[in-house]
């Protein structure tokens, strides 16, 4: 089957006056993982239930594996698994009976279902706490159980709202090495996160977006590039001469952060660290500070996003942000970053 | 598997659940059934004395049948809070999200709360016989009169499920619970009718639990401190009616609020 498992087309949907989804796209490639990135409020929830056959869209259009979520929700049903924003479970019962009763929901016999509940707590490490009322977990154990119980059909499309929402750092590493397993073993997976690290670590290919709509797209290193390469940032002493630095450093001031930036060119940020340290050495100055910096998915973030608040740190080679960010037409998700960022 | 077939082994798979809550945290029950108890004893001794019937007759054998129509309805804030809760903690999103009927988690639910509603009438008979009430009627009309009791209860879970769907914060449930008091009071279940104003006595008489109360106590050989008006004559019919009324109205509300939510 070369269907995508997942296609959204211009879907929109209003809660009195907020636009949750205001002509939003998206399309999926099968065995991957797929990251919805967005703020607060971006959207990302409404958009997971919508796929998943929960809330229905006021327009638009969505196909998973080629079927249309409004006229065969059963079908949709019985191929996706949904694990949402918020812990689904029954806090009375145990860990296992949990999984039983999902997998006996899900049509598994008595037997089937209780082996398949054993394997997945085996899995995601919960054999120990798998006779334990759910309310006595850990917010950790919680969300691993949450995700287990949306795997127990092996369901060809996965979806994650926030994941790893309110998790510790141990707990979040548990819960990415989660999904890794989950892709190998076949599924695609489309995550919803606020945090940029994650998408970077586990996306092969991320979605932003805000305010309902898609700002951007592409590999995590498709957006890293737009905002050019590395640059050196050298912070100034007190009372320096700002412009003799930038001057001797070739590089740009700016007098309110005191710092100047200088652009890696081609030979990479080591060389152009090299560079900045030697220039400093011959001019005699001295600075209180010298950085390396890589650009990070938070400042591609911070950019894409950006509303009201202008983008902090300095301009990059790439176009300068454009005010509230999504102005024009919505890009569609086939356009390259370039593209999208408009 | 053909559809009913399948959505009845999904309620069950329901009920089964629910019905772990209550082997887990049975305070839930027990005291559901400790305050029909109290009732008992606070109507059949400490007040029951002043109390004089229409047409004579023990005031404890008039007052039994009706804690039972009144605990069948009562029963709707535990109906209601638990569907209420279970969409709070998102485990009703993980069920609309299964590939199930969208009938078999309230009918799950229903199967549930008949259970504990009919160990609650078992635990008030038997109480009651102990306490010197008993039914003399045949075997034939006792068992009528459960099946009217339980089937009060069943528009009750309907009426409960719908309103947890809807008013699913804490404040519904409050009101549910403060609510049965006066709607459940306003009925013949403590005193007769007659014994009020006139246009309460009539709102008491049409009260859908008067009706079932009326009835157990025809059933039951029980005194019904009746001496006019509707239920004189109709009290079997409205006491299956009124609950099928109930239900043909509230069920397809209930499906929509099903399918309708959405967080
Ligand atoms: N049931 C609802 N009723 C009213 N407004 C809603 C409802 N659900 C979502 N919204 C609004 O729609 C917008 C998008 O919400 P959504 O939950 O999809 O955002 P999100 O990206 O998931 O945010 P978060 O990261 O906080 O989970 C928000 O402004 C939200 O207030
Ligand atoms: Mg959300």
């Amino acid at each position: 089957m070369s269907l995508p498992p997942l296609v959204a087309r211009g879907l929109r949907k209003r809660y009195g006056d907020t636009h949750a989804l205001d002509g939003f796209d998206l399309e999926i490639e099968s065995g991957a993982v797929h990251a919805l990135l967005g703020p607060n409020g971006a959207g990302k929830s409404t958009a997971v239930n919508t796929f998943a056959t929960l809330t229905r869209c006021d327009e638009g259009e969505v196909r998973v594996a080629g079927r249309d979520v409004r006229k065969e929700p059963a079908a949709v049903r019985s191929s996706v698994g949904l694990v949402g924003q918020h812990a689904a479970l029954d806090e009375i019962l145990f860990g296992r009976e949990n999984l039983v009763m999902f997998g006996r929901l899900y049509g598994l016999s008595k037997s089937a279902a209780s082996e398949r509940a054993d394997e997945l707590l085996g899995t995601f490490g919960l054999l120990d706490a798998a006779d334990r009322k759910v309310s006595t977990y850990s917010g950790g154990m919680r969300r691993r159980l949450d995700i287990a119980a949306g795997l127990i059909r092996r369901p060809a499309l996965l979806f994650l709202d926030e994941p790893t929402t309110g998790l510790d750092p141990r707990a979040r590493n548990e819960v990415w090495q989660t999904v890794r397993q989950i892709v190998d073993a076949g599924t695609t997976v489309l995550l919803t996160t606020q945090y940029l690290d994650e998408a970077d670590q586990l996306a092969d290919r991320i979605t932003v977006m805000d305010a309902g709509r898609v700002v951007a797209e592409g590999s995590p290193q498709q957006l890293k590039r737009r905002l050019g390469g590395d640059r050196v940032l050298v912070t100034a002493p007190a009372h320096a001469d700002l412009d003799r630095l930038a001057a001797a450093l070739g590089g740009t001031a700016d007098a309110e952060l005191r710092q100047v930036t200088v652009e890696a060119g081609q030979d990479g940020g080591a060389a152009a660290l090299t560079a900045v340290v030697r220039a400093l050495d011959a001019a005699g100055l001295e600075v209180d500070d010298i950085l390396l910096r890589r650009p990070t998915l938070d400042e591609v973030f911070l950019h894409l996003t950006a509303r009201d608040a202008a983008p902090t740190g300095p301009a990059p080679t790439g176009p300068a942000p454009t005010g509230p960010a999504p102005t024009g037409p919505a890009p569609t998700d086939t356009a390259s970053t370039e593209g999208a960022l408009r | 598997m053909n559809a009913v077939a399948a959505t009845l082994r999904q309620s069950w798979v329901i009920t089964l659940r629910d019905l772990k809550h209550w082997q887990r945290e049975p305070w839930t029950p027990v005291f559901g059934i400790a305050f029909s108890v109290m009732l008992v004893l606070v109507f059949g001794y400490l007040l029951g004395g002043a109390i004089a019937l229409p047409g004579g007759g023990d005031y404890l054998a008039y007052l039994m049948p009706g804690i039972f129509a009144l605990s069948m309805m009562f029963g709707i804030e535990a109906t209601m809070s638990a569907i209420a809760n279970d969409s709070k903690k998102g485990v009703t999103d993980r069920f609309r999200s299964l590939p199930i009927s969208g009938a078999a988690v309230p009918l799950g639910r229903a199967g549930a709360d008949l259970v504990n509603s009919a160990a609650e009438l078992a635990v008030l008979m038997v109480g009651g016989l102990l306490i010197g009430w008993s039914a003399s009627g045949s075997v034939a009309a006792t068992v009528l009169g459960v099946v009217l009791l339980l089937w009060l209860r069943f528009a009750m879970l309907v009426l409960g499920v719908f309103l947890g769907l809807t008013f699913r914060g804490e404040g519904g449930v409050t009101a549910v619970q403060v609510l049965v008091w006066p709607l459940g009071f306003l009925s013949n279940v403590l005193v007769a009718p007659e014994s009020m104003p006139g246009w309460l006595a009539v709102l008491a008489q049409w009260n859908p639990i008067s009706a079932t109360a009326a009835a157990c106590r025809e059933l039951f050989g029980n005194p019904t401190g009746i001496t006019g008006g509707v239920l004189a004559d109709h009290a079997l019919l409205l006491a299956a009616l009124w609950p099928a009324v109930l239900t043909l109205v509230f069920l397809p509300l209930t499906a929509r609020a099903y399918r309708r939510l959405s967080r």
